[in-house]
């Protein structure tokens, strides 16, 4: 069920906004129980809200759950973190204002890792959720929650957060759509920070068509957000004809460690574009192999730097540890995140630390230019770049627990769209045995329109009911 | 950039962070080959390149300065872990000699 069909059915009358949700309920008892995608969710408030939705609205009635790291007024906001496990947001980000102005309710708190840092959702430290394709594998992340929900339908669609890839890959590993915007054309405001040059927030989605939807809902200005795009210059290049698109492959990207399986499913959109009329070329991406490395400085130390307010002062966890102020926060801290966080900011510290800041951090933001140019200079000649989104579908759960390097090559392919602040999406494209995988489209600054048209023209042709778990 | 050793412990404690002796026994061997892999970048020649901190182009964007209504004293404190007097209470900063 999406939201465009759901819409259909409450404006001719046959649900009601406390249906929807009913359902949504009874899916959530019957099934998250295993999948684990909810932290929790506001049933009750909801109702309410439902019963005074405007149906005229683009989203009039719809339920969206939200990953919870995005601040709603009244409920947990916890990131994943024992650090935040009591936190109670006291506002709305202004992106869940932008839902509830077109007439959406939030619904449900998604798991993910803690403060969006992994690419398995394994590094919540309040729960774990396994992929609704295979119980024993992870679902992605870090915004696994909100993936395995969409694609559990247990929920209809989500809101998540993407530094590195952590709405692609997800969706990716659970055979729905993720779209990753241009940065700076969604708000942050009520985004709980963890690499503020790189961070984003997208809709995840069980069709391109509902991305398009939810895109509409949040794009918008925001005075609270200075990195946000003002009135006048975020008009988004129109689509064009999506048949004529001219569509970039990487040199090389597929040799990658990319699993055959997933290899000859991407060929096969490849294909699918090219008998539909599409343009298809080889592009050059010299510097693309250092997008790993650069994002693991850059990320890191602005993760360091943002995750210093976390002291047990003001909210969240404080230590019952007796002693100085400096004592109580360093206690706090300790206690308070877990293994992948401390990890980052330690290595975030380091590189930004006296001695080693020019060798890692300053070097890391001359790579990160000279990866935004390159990927410019490909987008001038092309309308998008077609990747795998994810090189290997889901692993199991576990099993790449121990070795964190191995886990953040995951993100080889979704990084570069971060780095140089590019909207990407990921569509799904098939299966590598009963596990979806997808392909991933970048293009240039502000060209929204073209992603969704071509992953609307891949989607009517393909339809979206192999993007849902067996159930 | 030449090697890939960190003090693991001297890190933490300009993070802040106080770690276990099995921690850093986890975190030291990980790190460095995480470092390792990041000495990738050492080979990319980035002459003439400036550094950005950014990706996008906007730059010291100002917004008017209007008052506007905030969050209330009651909000802002919900989630205080300790307070007193509508203030937050932490540890005693200054201490007798």
């Amino acid at each position: 069920m999406t939201i465009t069909t759901l819409r259909r059915q409450l404006l001719a009358g046959e649900t009601t906004p406390a249906a929807i949700l009913g359902k949504l309920a009874g899916e959530i008892s019957a099934r998250d129980g295993q999948t684990g995608a909810y932290l929790s969710h506001n049933l009750e408030s909801a109702l309410a809200e439902a019963a005074n939705a405007d149906l005229s609205l683009p989203l009039g009635g719809i339920p969206i759950a939200i990953k919870d790291n995005i601040n709603v007024l009244g409920q947990p906001c916890t990131c994943g973190s024992k650090f935040l496990e009591n936190f109670i947001s006291p506002y709305d980000a202004t992106v869940i204002r932008k839902l509830r102005a077109a007439g959406a309710i939030p619904f449900g708190r998604m798991n993910q890792d803690e403060f969006a840092m992994g690419s398995s959702t394994e590094n919540s430290a309040l729960q774990t959720t396994r992929n609704p394709h295979d119980p024993a594998r992870i679902p992605g992340g870090s915004s696994g929650g909100s993936a395995a929900a969409v694609a559990d339908l247990t929920a209809i669609a989500a809101l998540g957060s993407d530094t590195g890839g952590s709405i692609r890959q997800p969706a990716s590993h659970c055979g729905v759509v993720g779209l990753k915007p241009t940065y700076g054309l969604i708000s942050r405001f009520g985004l709980v920070a963890f690499a503020s040059s790189l961070d984003q927030i997208g809709p995840m989605a069980r069709s391109v068509e509902d991305c398009e939807l939810l895109l509409n809902a949040l794009a918008s200005a925001d005075a609270r957000d200075m990195t946000c795009f003002g009135p006048s210059d975020r008009a988004l290049t129109p689509a064009g004809d999506a048949k004529q698109l001219r569509i970039g492959i990487p040199k090389g990207f597929l040799g990658k460690g990319v699993a055959p399986e997933v290899a000859a499913a991407v060929n096969a959109a490849v294909e699918f574009y090219r008998a539909q009329g599409c343009a298809i070329s080889e592009v050059e991406l010299p510097s693309a192999d250092l997008a790993v490395p650069t994002y693991y400085v850059v990320a890191t130390a602005e993760a360091s730097s943002n995750l210093g307010r976390y002291d047990g002062v003001r909210y969240g966890h404080r230590s019952t540890v007796a002693g100085t102020p400096v004592e109580m926060m360093t206690a706090s801290r300790s206690e308070g995140f877990g293994p992948e966080v401390k990890r980052r900011i330690l290595l975030g510290t380091f590189v930004l630390s006296a001695g080693y800041a020019d060798a890692y951090y300053v070097r890391a933001l001359r790579a990160r230019a000279k990866i935004r140019a390159e990927y410019l200079a490909a987008l001038a000649g092309v309308d998008v770049l077609l990747t795998p989104t994810v090189p290997t579908p889901a692993f199991k759960v576990g099993e790449k627990a121990s070795d964190p390097l191995q886990l953040y090559l995951e993100d080889i392919f979704t990084i570069p769209a971060n780095l140089a602040g590019l909207p990407a999406i990921s569509v799904p494209c098939g299966k590598s045995g009963h596990l979806p995988v997808g392909f991933h489209l970048v293009g240039a600054p502000l060209s929204e329109a073209k992603l969704l048209a071509a992953g609307r023209l891949f989607e009517a042709a393909h339809g979206y009911a192999h993007q849902q778990a067996a159930l | 950039m030449s090697h890939s050793h960190i003090d693991v412990r001297y890190v933490a404690n300009l993070a802040r962070l106080e770690l276990t002796d099995e921690e850093v026994a986890t975190f030291q061997p990980q790190l460095e080959a995480i470092l390792s892999h990041v000495e990738a970048l050492s080979k990319l020649d980035v002459s003439g390149i400036e550094a950005t901190a950014h990706a996008g182009a906007i730059f010291g964007k100002m917004r008017d300065d209007t008052p506007h209504e905030s969050l209330s004293q009651a909000a802002m404190l919900q989630n205080a872990p300790d307070q007193a007097q509508g203030q937050i209470r932490v540890p005693k900063v200054v201490t007798d000699a």
